[in-house]
């Protein structure tokens, strides 16, 4: 126990900040997620052929490719990009991009995909009379989606989010391969330094179950209060 | 675009593919029979071992493979029981390591997948059975095992191609599987859009084939 006491004799500071750390990205993540479904969901639905085909390469090469590799792009990729367009600038020093930025950016990617291919479902699987009869109202194209539709989609669209959720928060693990210091890279560095791999990764793991567990219960919340009256 | 690392790279990458496979297949099947077990205890009426089974997948589901792959290769390493036995011999390898890993993972999911099928079965196709006198072994071998197996399809089609993106974690054990080739390749030319190209070309022509196979099946074993 002496191992997860706080302060400089053990580890339980260094993994409680981990632990936020983790829950920082995987909100970040999810966030810059639901930007990604906010685009590609209408690209996906629209009637246009080119958007379909844009939409639809996003969410199966994302969803068919593992994500590590993707991580591995962005983290290779992502300081290349970066210096690129500074160059244009004229500005040639080597940039590093925050490790934090890259990896909440790689895994809000991934989230994206999952996010658009619920979003997609959830619009599809509301009555097309909620459509019609949002448009005989008389009401603005604004209102139509936000007072009558997107309510619906919201409902439909929790408890495969509490998926999407899941996995994220998941996924984050594997950000410790950049080195950016979450509930897997704390626990690695304990491991190394106090040779006692066994332990920290069960405490890792008894963090990441404490962790889902939560957040179920909160999704639970959330998916009886948007569910009223059904 | 450096199209001449592409082509090189290529050959290098297909034989680690091979690898990716192999850890796939191995683990598919070993985690298909766990899956089964861990399934069959799920609707077992004793509640404690429904229980267990339950707190099983409820463990792999909700922790990160990673972490569990790690347990394994570096934790159980360090019991000093365990290196005395015949396991370590197995575990001192990250190959096998990883396979029981990922194995252990994709039957969690399985476990759930063909518990719901289980469930899902009407009961009057085992009442049916009953009437015509068959014993209760037959029915469930022979009844409910290829029923549910038929339901969970399209489940399992998602969870095979999960798993294999999943294998990308046995690089993390210094295992040179299709992603570790490809992490070496990027961070000796750091070229990583040519690699991620090739490399992912290569995972997602993996996953058209898992996919359509998977299509087939369901195909082949329809019923109404």
């Amino acid at each position: 126990m002496e191992l997860l006491a706080f302060g400089d004799t053990g580890w339980g500071d260094e993994l409680f900040y981990a632990t936020l750390m983790t829950i920082a990205v995987s909100i970040t993540a999810i966030i810059i997620g639901f930007c990604f479904a906010a685009i590609f969901t209408p690209l996906k639905l629209s009637k246009k052929k080119i958007f379909n085909l844009i939409a639809n390469s996003y969410t199966t090469i994302i969803r068919g490719v593992p994500e590590l590799l993707v991580i591995y792009l962005f983290f290779f990729g992502g300081s290349g990009a970066v210096m690129f367009v500074a160059s244009i600038f004229g500005y040639n020093e080597y940039i590093e991009i925050n490790a934090f930025i890259t990896g909440a950016f790689a895994i809000g990617i991934i989230s994206g995909a999952y996010s658009t291919e619920v979003f997609r479902g959830a619009v599809q699987s509301i009555d097309k009379g909620q459509f019609e009869a949002a448009k005989v109202l008389g009401l603005s194209k604004f209102a139509q989606f936000f007072k009558i539709i997107f309510p619906q989609v919201l409902r439909l669209a929790i408890p495969n989010l509490s998926n999407v959720w899941q996995i994220t928060l998941k996924d984050t693990s594997l950000i410790s391969v950049t080195g950016l210091v979450e509930i897997m890279r704390q626990s690695y560095i304990a491991a190394g330094s106090t040779r006692d791999p066994l332990f920290f990764y069960s405490f890792a793991a008894v963090l990441y179950l404490l962790l889902t567990f939560l957040s179920m219960k909160l999704i639970n919340k959330l998916e009886i209060r948007y569910s009223k009256g059904y | 675009m450096d199209f001449e690392l592409m082509i090189n790279s290529f050959p290098k990458l297909i034989s680690a593919a091979v690898i990716t496979l192999k850890l796939l297949s191995v683990s598919l099947i070993v985690g298909l029979f766990i899956g089964l077990l861990f399934a069959i205890l799920r609707i077992n009426k004793n509640s404690i071992v429904n229980k267990f089974a339950y707190g099983y997948s409820y463990l792999f589901r909700g922790t990160p493979l990673l972490v569990q792959i790690f347990i394994i290769y570096f934790g159980l390493g360090q019991i000093e029981y365990l290196r005395t036995t015949f396991l370590w011999v197995i575990l001192k390898e990250p190959y096998w390591c990883a396979i029981i890993a990922f194995a252990l993972n994709t039957g969690a999911y399985t476990s759930e997948i063909l518990r719901s099928a289980f469930q899902t079965i009407k009961p009057g196709i085992i009442e049916a059975g009953k009437s015509l006198g068959i014993s209760k072994k037959i029915i469930f071998y022979k009844i409910q095992i290829p029923i549910a197996i038929r339901q969970s399809l399209p489940a399992y089609g998602n969870e095979i191609i999960l798993m294999m993106k999943g294998t990308s974690l046995a690089s993390t054990v210094t295992l040179m599987d299709l992603t570790g080739v490809a992490k070496y390749i990027i961070s000796t030319t750091f070229k990583p859009i040519e690699v991620f190209i090739v490399a992912g070309g290569i995972y997602l022509f993996m996953t058209f084939i898992i996919h359509n196979v998977i299509r087939l099946l369901e195909k082949k074993y329809k019923f109404n």
